[in-house]
């Protein structure tokens, strides 16, 4: 802990050393940018290999006596196929409330005797008290607090990985294992949150300074911040929970309902059995009132969270507003995400963003604005 | 040459006075992204928001920093706005403004005086 309060990672001196520029994040002191800068950063993990130091989420074991039985006891908080998941292998999803809402998005990964989760740093609480008081008392839920977590991210990442661990070259995008680098075993999945392929490597927190240091040594490797961190998923239409996806957001509002599995869907095998099944099932029949979209504004004027939409030049009242919004360095124009109703939501409808008092258009455009470079 | 405290800088020439944002400016404001430049022939007063910069990390407003008339502007930065961060006193400037009052800026700060405040 620092003196305001900040919880720091195990990178922190590193990043001090690398020149960084440190923000408070959900409660942890994180590189915002190093001397390289946003838009050199984000460029950087589009061409060569970015790593990122993601250490302040959560990150956290669930182990019972029978590791189907801990799968099918998840499937009750989380509208996913987990019981599907097989050893080695990785998911996308998300915690559900009641009311149908996103309490947590997450992954989920199957080690073998074990599911391994990586939550976001601001819900890491909530969630551990969500899975301590939703699943049985046969699973143990552990929290990892000594491990650090990184993430290296471009098209130059798997070159670079593969010369410390030759057999990550042979891992696809959501595939996990357990590979020693530079002598520590780690926990290795293939992916990320820029659209870029890439691997994120969890590390005890120990050895987790000579790790990146040791990636660092790679030329096609830069240290890369928050700041370029946020443009590369916002150019990957990913979304960020709080922003754009929050306890009030269903999935399919979200645009995330190829997530859920057919097996929890109406007439698979397990269907519904989760928290807000009743919406979430209702809207993946019927769709929802409103449509999370991509954003392109035109001109150069970035639209940031916040800025309300409309769906003329003048008059009448806001019809969404933008949920995340910047400059995306790799499309050289502004990018942003926002929920607007289902009647506006095609691709190519032109509506009205206001930005200091004057309405300047912008079209509802396909996420995502940058194509996916995963290895599949 | 003299400095605001909002990190502006203001040169004489000849009857007119150029208006920019300092290194200093451009460091903390990051990559510039985006730069809106106020309308030429338009008049101004002290502290009025003339220029609008996004940077990747967040909008700021550059405020008039004396009373005047707006007689140019600089279209190169509107169309490439990182000459703002490669050349922030020299090409990257903004507007240029003719005075009400000229000895409104004999109140900003010298060159000395703005180091002693950014250092």
């Amino acid at each position: 802990m620092t003196g305001d309060g900040l919880n720091q990672t195990p990178l922190n001196d590193l990043h001090r050393e690398l020149g960084a520029r440190m923000v408070a994040f959900a409660g942890y002191e994180m590189p915002l940018q190093y001397a390289a800068g946003v838009m050199q950063e984000h460029l950087h993990t589009r061409t060569a290999a970015g790593l990122f130091d993601v250490s302040h989420m959560g990150q956290i074991i669930l182990r019972g006596t029978d590791p189907a039985a801990t799968a099918t006891a998840l499937e009750a908080l989380m509208p996913m196929d987990l019981v599907s998941l097989a050893v080695g292998r990785q998911r996308y999803g998300f915690f559900t409330n009641a009311a149908g809402g996103i309490e947590d998005d997450l992954m989920v990964a199957n080690r073998g005797d074990h599911l391994f989760l990586v939550v976001n740093a601001a819900r890491k609480a909530e969630d551990v008290a969500r899975l301590r008081s939703g699943l049985p008392a046969g699973v143990a839920v552990e929290v990892l607090e000594d491990r650090a977590l990184l993430a290296l991210q471009g098209p130059s990442a798997e070159a670079v990985l593969a010369a410390l661990a030759p057999e990550v070259a042979r891992m696809l995008f959501m595939d996990v294992t357990t590979v020693t680098l530079a002598g520590v075993e780690c926990w290795v999945s293939r992916s990320g949150y820029t659209g870029e392929d890439g691997f994120e490597i969890s590390v005890p927190g120990a050895a987790a300074e000579a790790l990146a240091r040791a990636l660092l040594t790679d030329d096609a490797v830069a240290p890369i911040g928050l700041g370029a961190r946020d443009s590369l998923r916002l150019e990957a239409g990913l979304c960020l929970y709080g922003q754009d996806i929050d306890a009030g957001t269903s999935p399919v509002e979200a645009g995330l309902t190829w997530a859920i599995q057919r097996a929890r869907r109406a007439g698979g095998a397990r269907a519904g059995g989760f928290p807000g099944a009743d919406r979430i099932l209702r809207e993946l029949a019927d769709g929802a009132d409103r449509r999370r979209v991509g954003l392109a504004p035109e001109g150069r004027a970035p639209m940031r969270a916040g800025v309300d939409l409309f769906e003329g030049a003048e008059g009448g009242d806001a019809i969404g507003s933008v949920t995340s919004g910047g400059f995306g360095p790799s499309l050289g124009a502004p990018v942003a995400m926002g929920y607007v109703p289902a009647g506006m939501a095609r691709t190519g409808t032109t509506l009205m963003g206001e930005l200091r008092g004057t309405r300047r258009p912008v079209q509802v455009a396909a996420l995502p604005f940058i194509p996916a470079n995963f290895k599949r | 040459m003299k400095f605001t405290e909002e990190h502006e800088w203001l040169r004489p020439d000849d009857d007119l006075i150029v208006v920019g944002i300092t290194e200093h400016a451009t460091t903390q404001l990051g990559d510039i992204v985006f730069v809106e430049l106020p309308t030429v022939g338009s008049t101004v007063a002290k502290d009025d928001e003339v220029v609008v910069i996004e940077s990747v990390k967040a909008a700021s407003d550059i405020l008039a920093p004396i009373d005047g008339e707006i007689v140019e502007v600089n279209d190169v930065v509107a169309d490439d706005p990182e000459l703002v961060n490669r050349d922030p006193l020299g090409e990257g400037w903004f507007f240029k403004i003719r005075a009400s009052d000229p000895s409104q800026i004999d109140d900003y700060m010298d060159e000395a005086a703005y180091k002693a405040l950014v250092d």
